[in-house]
């Protein structure tokens, strides 16, 4: 069931504007070359303790800020893909890791409690309880009846308060979307080690729309701008962590590179050009932000 | 038209929070059986939660986050071993980590004599994290107090209440008397039965002060506190919970130094609370406080 092209709607991407497209690819190319910047300053010690990367699974949290505009963001601890894409200050994020007042947090939470609240932009911060927040998604909804997106897991979708939150929302018919992250992984651990049964059943069991699909970012903007009209909904996304769970290393190659992909996609195209400058430009950008004279003033 | 009791207290300030203040209500079954021995208003703003006390808790913090100063009940404390994780590693962490305040109310409702996990006084749990406000108000001005504390701050608060002190009108104010034996700090229920305490001692010859502790967190050593023990050198803190790790020891070890006296803890012993006597093992009563005093006073001789 779970593969590169599961789900995937042929021919999708031609559907979009080109800048869309490329947006797309912009937003999954600054959480992976801002990552890899991460992955550098922990390796010179920078940056020493454990971090929660995205880079593998940039596709979700480009695709769902292009289609999920308003939302409010709760995120889940692997969380530096949402806080960028969604229009986060790249500068307060690196701040926010090397501990600094200037952070996101006033260097206080962190790499896996990265919240936002500037650039008409509003996500909390995740603590570390996996689907934590789910629940206070549901709740913030509760309490401003505005839209509210609920980022997790696999592994947080086995906890019981997420799908009794998720009962709750479709009770009170609350405007939440929940997107399941679904790596796969547990730590190490897979899911079909884990359990038996599929969230997505559960939340139609609910009395959700509920669909899984793969990490291809068309086929995810276009689930996205489907269901946010019919919320409660539920989006299950197989898609592949780069590194580890928590740290910078990495245990072989991922299943699929949807970067690389979505590059290729470009390519066929004839979007090319267009692609390789946006890569180029976000690279300079992001080396420049990492810049390790840079850092030894900070 | 006589005094109000505290539960009338409550549906009152309860009903303005919910009717003119945009406020929400959560809980269990708040409808169900006497309307939470009738402190609840039935008015709009509140939801009922499924059984899911995880998430229902969750969900209080989540309106929290949003400005709704939401009440959060909970019917029996003891869930909030269940309750507890959103409050505690959400609502309690949130403003210092992200300068994002979830100021949640949570009414946490204690009993006695309902056995093994409807009985329990939790409340030392919460004194124990940082990041909030614990109160247990027993008269109707002191509700009105901490009511107006949390209104005015943005810190989640455990209200950490009694079932025994919902019918009560009266306010309870401190006792000093000269040159007195020992100096008695009650804690929730505990209060009405040292008031019985103090007066059966007296016809034993035994001069006690009776110091009422409202706040248990922020625990701020005033003179009110401070000098009656200084006065009588000898303090007993008197707390409904287990005695072991609770709020009586935690406060007796402030207490102690801050006065450089004698202060003994009194709270549950250190076994379950079952439903049947003789295993109750129920909070301190006036006999208890009073053999509790008299073996100290018999100890210092």
């Amino acid at each position: 069931m779970r593969s590169k092209d599961f789900g995937v709607i042929p021919g999708l991407s031609k559907k979009y504007p080109k800048e869309t497209s490329l947006e797309l690819f912009r937003r999954m190319c600054a959480i992976r070359y801002f990552e890899q910047g991460v992955i550098e300053s922990v390796q010179a010690k920078y940056i020493d303790y454990l971090v929660y990367l995205s880079s593998g699974q940039e596709a979700i949290a480009a695709a769902m800020s292009v289609a999920l505009q308003g939302f409010m963001i709760f995120a889940q601890h692997r969380c530096h893909g949402t806080y960028l894409a969604f229009g986060g200050t790249p500068a307060k994020l690196r701040d926010e890791l090397l501990g600094m007042d200037t952070g996101t947090s006033r260097g206080r939470a962190g790499s896996n409690c990265v919240q936002c609240h500037e650039n008409e932009v509003a996500m909390f911060g995740h603590h570390g309880l996996i689907g934590e927040n789910v629940p206070l998604g549901v709740g913030a909804a509760l309490g401003s009846n505005k839209p509210v997106v609920c980022f997790f897991g696999d592994g947080a979708a086995e906890e019981d308060y997420v799908f009794a939150a998720m009962g709750f929302a479709v009770t009170h018919r609350l405007p939440v979307i929940f997107v399941c992250e679904d790596n796969n992984l547990s730590i190490l651990t897979k899911v079909d080690i884990r359990r038996s049964w599929s969230i997505t059943h559960v939340a139609r069991a609910l009395g959700m729309p509920a669909v899984d699909i793969t990490d291809d970012p068309w086929t995810i903007l276009e689930t996205a701008g489907q269901f946010k009209n019919t919320l409660p909904a539920f989006i299950n996304i197989y898609t592949c962590r780069a590194n580890w769970h928590a740290g910078v290393g990495v245990d072989g190659p991922p299943e699929w590179d949807r970067l690389s992909m979505v590059r290729e996609e470009l390519e066929k195209m004839g979007l090319s050009s267009q692609s390789e400058k946006i890569e180029k430009d976000i690279i300079a950008e992001m080396e420049k932000l990492w810049d390790k004279k840079h850092l030894q003033k900070l | 038209m006589g005094q109000k009791t505290l539960a009338e207290t409550i549906k009152e300030i309860t009903s303005d929070h919910l009717e003119q203040h945009n406020g929400l209500l959560l809980g269990e079954s708040i409808s169900a059986v006497g309307w939470v021995n009738n402190t609840v208003p039935n008015v709009k703003g509140i939801v009922e939660l499924p059984m899911t006390d995880v998430a229902g808790a969750g969900i209080a913090v989540g309106a929290a986050l949003v400005g709704r100063r939401p009440i959060f009940v909970i019917r029996f404390q003891d869930f909030l071993i269940l309750n507890g994780s959103p409050l505690i590693f959400f609502a309690a962490k949130t403003k210092e980590l992200h300068g994002k305040s979830a100021p949640v109310f949570v009414r946490a409702i204690a009993s006695d004599g309902l056995g093994p996990v409807h009985s329990g006084v939790l409340h030392s749990i919460f004194m124990h994290f940082p990041g909030f406000r614990v109160c247990s108000p027993m008269t109707p001005n002191e509700y009105r107090e901490i009511w107006e504390t949390y209104m005015k701050n943005d810190d989640p608060m455990i209200c950490s209440e009694h079932r025994l002190s919902y019918p009560n009108t009266q306010e309870l104010s401190d006792i000093t008397v000269e040159n007195a034996h020992v100096t008695l700090y009650a804690i929730s229920c505990t209060r009405f039965e040292a008031a019985k305490a103090v007066e059966s001692l007296k016809i034993d010859g035994i001069r006690c002060n009776l110091v009422n502790i409202l706040w248990l967190k922020p625990f701020d050593i005033t003179d009110r506190l401070i000098q009656p023990l200084k006065e009588s050198k000898l303090g007993l803190v008197i707390d409904p919970g287990h005695e072991i790790a609770g709020a009586a020891r935690s406060i007796a070890y402030e207490l102690n130094f801050a006065a450089e006296c004698s202060v003994k803890a009194l709270g549950l012993e250190d076994r379950t609370k079952c439903l049947c006597p003789p295993y109750k093992n129920m909070a301190p009563n006036a006999e208890i406080i009073c053999k509790t005093v008299k073996e100290m006073l018999k100890k210092g001789e």
